[in-house]
């Protein structure tokens, strides 16, 4: 095999005020022809760094500092701008997370991807828009010629970064460097998108740099995979051997944290119902006054379901499924338009707002944002103690409470003095357990809790629950997009698609023989499903200390 | 030509807030110590009781607020502004007289702030925290704390009274008998300090947000696309930052429609130009009540429809506004 | 701290500091200095700047010192910038919060009137104002902070819109706080720096308008004015024209303080932004 890039004993310095001196510590990679190489490794691990300094496109007053990227015989790193111009685009092309943002939204598709030959070549209009044509059919957007007259905000997510894509590819680049580019979209869409790439990566022989953080991905696309821990390739190898015989701690804790797509063996739950869901219909309604441009969503159609006693109920869908709104339904954080939510012999869903204070108590919820769902003004201590004192708890009281529960969710307690920004985001989403706890639910909602954290973070928190759930008699309603978190919690589970739950059952049911078409879709869609990632006891307990 | 039905159906909703201008004007103005009446009296030197009733009787002041107010917003409806006592003539004549002065000055001090303020952003931006880009800022932040009136009098005495180059004030020659183009030049050469007078702050405000807006947009994720799909420097502005960055300079355009309308009541009165803005100062003064409503109205109705164009504008500028996103 | 030593960092914040301090300090010696009352005829009419030493600023067309109407019309320039801006502020977050936080019809009613307030002209419904309830001082500065709040209402309005539906507030909302804690103890302490920061607009907005009304000759004549030492000196612009000119120059410096102080406490807020 002939190797298409090089990366030797590569260093990139950050500025002066940064956290830390290096991005990357002398980083050696090497990318060949015709294969996939999968860069993997948490936030700040450095491998999005690496593509932009590939790309000679680092942030400000970030700057490579020694090493060497050879690609064609050329040293990267010593290309002046107009140089470097010549091969972006045209020999490296490149996508992104965000297709949405990652598209100028004034500019048609066509536009943008015809730019790409009007930087690069010198093709007449006709012949540009006739490549254009012969690009969106490559990455098969239905109705190409309408595509091209689109903006990007006409089409779904998955049709952007199609049309990404074919931008990128337009050149026939000999290597495309992939950021993240599934993080953003559905299970579905990203398995489609996956496929695209390794289609086209295949027929036209591109060496692809795919950058994720996402196990599952690197199982499914990898020829070869290199880990990243803190700016250092720790491993890097053919996926089997990395996937199934790591050798490097790191990537050992890593992969064990990567939930298998099977359940664990049924627990035994009580057949009583704690929460039940009956009927609920939640409908938006937007538009003006006059009745014009009104657009109606059914976001909750007919939502009957059952938590048990004690129990874990995962519901399960992809965005735009009503999933979260339903979990705002119950909490009455928005007000069901019917139905009933029944919990201790009281319908929820018709109460006021003074005696709701008084039930909502024992329903309290996690939301997924660590950062976002603690004010930055407080100290997480009043936090904690905030819901207790609403509720006639006594100032000194509620704050040695305070105390008591962060112990209780692992934290130091003494770190109740200090503010949500000094906390990382595994930390802060104990605290937000914390301050849920606080009131002693009987019900926790959890919406999304872990999808904002690192997997080996997300590992722990999820750990943390099902202790808490055991010692203290929850009973769990867990909204979750990633099925492999749903098959390791979850004691049953729904699946919900446009507003409705199209299936229901234990997990050992739904994830071992899915009733329902749109579930096996989901089940199929999965990242790495045939991937079982090995286990490492021990290695976790060592990244956590 | 769904973006004209959402231009049209934000024209509808200001409907109200004219009607809430309208009314509570009408009703602060009760409140005024002394009526038309009085002023005319007061013009007069004196009448006798019987005919200031008389006249009470003819402007309708015997009647109680509320009747009042619906026949003048009755009123209003068919564009019937009243009669000024002071002019002697109707309301709608004398402002009809004085738009054009004010849409002329309003207009090319618009068109001056917005180009200016565009290009000295756009280099500022492109200079950012180098010397071209601190003069700039530094300009545009002394530009902004400069009292229109104040730079009006300077101007006058630097370039009417010590150079000579410039008239110190009014709406073209008097008594010139010029027409055509000679006169339209005569009165583009009378507008020329006026009209730098009322774009300095305006140009102040514009190129502080074009400069913010360009840093703004550099920073999105599409200009990195943009970058790595090997495109100049100037390509990636031009094509990519510029379009972006002007919609916040086009939404300013409305917000401040009002600001300068008001601005030119000032500039207006130095530079003795016949028009709106001096209007409603003169019928303040001469509590001339009938005229300053009239040109509250105008000048509401003038704010309107500016921020209607701007719609328009911003629509043909974002594609996401026309098709309902 | 940090806060502190940011805004230390940035010499154009820290020029208009010292330029704020030092119009404090001639509005705190005004009376010292200066002690009769600046409006009272002090000499010889229309004496040149260092033409005599008891009138270092000169005299203006009608013998008052110009140099004492400097002095106390810094007194009057800051106390109206500041009571007005005061007034315009709390209208502002009392309109903004309650229709954010609230929203539906409150919301589009609170919103029709702010409209009615940005179509209408500041100037003109000032010169109305004025023209109604008279220009004594206490008029004008009402009259001032009534037409300057419509902005610092959509503000306010634009961030408890955003912070209403951050998760730290829904969480708040499951934890049982009732509507006060939530806008006051939750949304407004996170709301409120980007209205502070538009305070200083406001402010610099309301020392340009108070001189402009007394330009022309409607503002409270009873006190000394710069914006009224201008409109005085229109007369004999052809010749004395730094009876015109000096004031000028105390406004624009004045402005000019309350901007770069204001853009300081912006930049030391948002350090992202002055980073880049």
């Amino acid at each position: 095999m002939t190797i298409a890039l090089s990366i030797d004993q590569l260093s990139v310095a950050l500025p002066a005020d940064a956290d830390r001196p290096y991005a990357l510590k002398q980083v050696s990679l090497h990318l060949n022809r015709n294969e996939i190489l999968c860069v993997v490794g948490e936030s700040g691990s450095g491998k999005s760094m690496t593509a932009g300094a590939i790309m000679g496109l680092l942030p400000d007053r970030v700057r490579a500092e020694s090493g060497r990227i050879e690609f064609e015989g050329r040293n990267l790193l010593e290309l002046n701008d107009a140089e470097l111009r010549r091969i972006r685009g045209a020999k490296i092309g490149m996508i992104f997370q965000e297709p949405m943002t990652a598209l100028n939204p004034l500019i048609t598709i066509g536009d943008q991807i015809g730019e790409m030959f009007r930087t690069h070549s010198k093709l007449s209009r006709r012949e540009t828009a006739e490549r254009v044509q012969a690009l969106l059919r490559d990455v098969h957007i239905p109705d190409p010629l309408a595509a091209a007259r689109a903006y990007p905000h006409e089409l779904s997510g998955g049709q952007r970064q199609r049309a990404m894509i074919a931008m990128a590819l337009a050149l026939e680049p000999a290597i495309l460097i992939a950021d993240e580019p599934t993080t953003a979209l559905d299970v579905t869409t990203q398995a489609q998108i996956l496929k695209l790439i390794r289609e086209l990566q295949e027929r036209k022989g591109t060496a692809v740099l795919f950058i994720t953080h996402d196990f599952g991905v690197v199982a499914e696309i990898a020829d070869r995979v290199a880990v990243m821990q803190h700016g250092v390739v720790v491993e890097q190898g053919e996926a089997d051997t990395i996937l199934n015989r790591p050798q490097h701690a790191y990537t050992r804790a890593l992969i064990s944290a990567v939930p298998p797509l099977t359940p664990p063996p049924i627990r035994q739950v009580a057949e009583e119902s704690i929460l039940a869901i009956r009927q609920v219909n939640k409908i938006y309604r937007k538009g003006g006054l006059l009745g014009r441009n009104k657009r109606v969503t059914h976001a909750v159609r007919d939502v009957t379901l059952d938590l048990p006693k004690g129990g874990t109920l995962g519901i399960v869908g992809e965005s735009g499924s009503g999933k979260s709104t339903l979990a705002r339904c119950v909490v009455r954080l928005l007000d069901p338009n019917s139905g009933h939510i029944e919990f201790d012999n009281v319908d929820l869903a018709s109460l006021g707002r003074r005696e709701l204070r008084e039930h909502a108590r024992h329903v309290q919820m996690v939301f997924q944002d660590p950062y976002g769902s603690l004010n930055p003004r407080r100290r997480v201590g009043e936090l904690v103690a905030q819901g207790p004192i609403v509720h006639g708890t006594p100032c000194q009281q509620a704050l040695a409470e305070a105390r008591e529960l962060f112990e209780l969710v692992g934290l130091d307690p003494d770190a109740t003095r200090r503010y949500p920004h000094e906390f990382s985001g595994g930390q802060r989403q104990r605290i937000c357990l914390a301050r849920a706890l606080a009131l002693k639910p009987r019900v926790l909602v959890a919406d999304e809790p872990v999808s904002a954290l690192d997997v080996s973070v997300q590992a722990q928190v999820l750990e943390l629950l099902a202790r808490l759930r055991q010692q203290l008699g929850l009973s769990l309603l867990f909204i979750t997009h990633d099925l492999r978190v749903a098959a390791q919690i979850c004691d049953h589970i729904a699946v919900m698609k446009n507003g409705s739950v199209v299936e229901h059952g234990t997990a050992a049911q739904v994830f071992g023989s899915p009733g329902h078409e749109y579930t096996r879709s989901l089940l199929d869609a999965v990242p790495g499903r045939h991937w079982t990632p090995p286990s490492f006891a021990g290695d976790i307990e060592r990244i956590a200390a | 030509m769904r973006f004209l039905s959402l231009a049209g159906r934000r024209l509808a909703a200001a409907l109200p807030a004219l009607v809430i201008i309208l009314a509570g004007l009408f009703l602060l103005l009760q409140l005024a110590p002394g009526d038309t009446v009085d002023a005319l009296v007061a013009q007069m030197g004196g009448g006798d009781a019987s005919m200031i009733e008389a006249l009470r009787r003819h402007y309708a002041l015997d009647q109680s607020t509320s009747v009042r107010l619906g026949d003048y917003l009755w009123r209003l409806i068919h564009l019937d502004l009243g009669h000024s006592a002071i002019y002697g003539k109707p309301v709608a004549e004398v402002i009809v007289d004085r738009l054009p002065a004010t849409l002329l000055l309003m207009g090319s001090a618009l068109a001056l702030a917005f180009a200016a303020g565009m290009g000295l952003g756009i280099i500022a931006a492109r200079r950012v925290n180098r010397w071209p880009d601190t003069l700039i800022s530094t300009l545009g932040l002394i530009f902004y704390a400069t009292p229109s009136f104040w730079f009006g009098l300077m101007g006058i005495f630097v370039f009417a009274i010590y150079l000579g180059w410039l008239p110190a004030g009014g709406f073209g020659s008097i008594g010139s008998g010029l027409t055509g183009f000679a006169r339209v030049l005569d009165i583009a050469y009378y507008l020329i300090l006026p009209t730098l007078t009322l774009a300095l702050i305006f140009l102040a405000t514009y190129l502080r947000i074009m400069r913010a807006s360009m840093l703004e947009v550099a920073t999105l994720d599409f200009v990195r696309t943009a970058r790595a799909k090997g495109l100049s420097d100037n390509t990636v502005v031009v094509r990519h930052i510029l379009r972006n960055a002007l919609l916040p300079m086009v939404t300013l355009i409305g917000l401040q429609a009002g600001t300068m309308l008001g601005g030119s009541v000032v500039v207006e009165s130095v530079f003795s130009l016949p028009g709106l803005g001096r209007l409603a100062y003169e019928s303040v003064m001469q509590r001339d009540l009938n005229t300053l409503l009239g040109v509250v109205f105008v000048s509401a109705l003038l704010v309107i429809t500016i921020n209607f164009i701007v719609d328009l504008l911003y629509a043909r500028l974002d594609p996401r506004i026309s098709s309902g996103h | 701290m940090e806060f502190l030593h940011r805004y230390k960092r940035n010499p154009a914040a820290v020029f208009g500091l010292v330029l704020l301090l030092a119009i404090l300090v001639l509005a705190a010696t005004a009376g010292l200095l200066y002690p009769q009352n600046p409006l009272g005829l002090a000499g010889r009419p229309l004496q040149w700047p260092l033409s005599n030493p008891d009138f270092l600023f000169g005299t203006d067309h009608v013998g008052r010192d110009i140099g004492a109407q400097i002095f106390h019309g810094a007194r009057v320039s800051l106390f109206i910038g500041l009571i007005a801006t005061v007034i315009a502020i709390i209208i502002g977050i009392v309109v903004g919060a309650l229709s954010g936080y609230y929203g539906g019809l409150l919301d589009d009613m609170l919103m029709r009137v702010t409209e009615a307030f940005q179509i209408l002209p500041s100037f003109l419904l000032l010169l109305v104002l004025v023209a109604v309830f008279g220009s004594e001082l206490q008029t004008v500065i009402v009259a001032i902070g009534v037409v300057s709040w419509p902005a610092a209402a959509r503000l306010t309005r634009a961030e408890f819109l955003s912070l209403r539906n951050r998760e730290f507030v829904q969480a708040g909302r499951t934890l049982g706080l009732g509507d006060f804690s939530l806008i006051f103890r939750e949304i407004l302490p996170n709301a409120l720096p980007p209205v502070i920061v538009y305070a200083s607009v406001i402010m610099a907005v309301a020392i340009l308008l108070e001189s402009a009304l007394a330009f022309l000759n409607l503002s409270d004549p009873n006190v000394p004015s710069w914006g009224n030492l201008i409109g005085g000196g229109r007369g004999v612009l052809r010749v004395q024209w730094y009876v015109s000119a000096i004031p000028g120059i105390a406004i624009l410096l004045t402005v000019l303080a309350v901007s770069l102080v204001g853009q300081g406490l912006n930049d030391a807020l948002n350090p992202r932004l002055k980073n880049r």
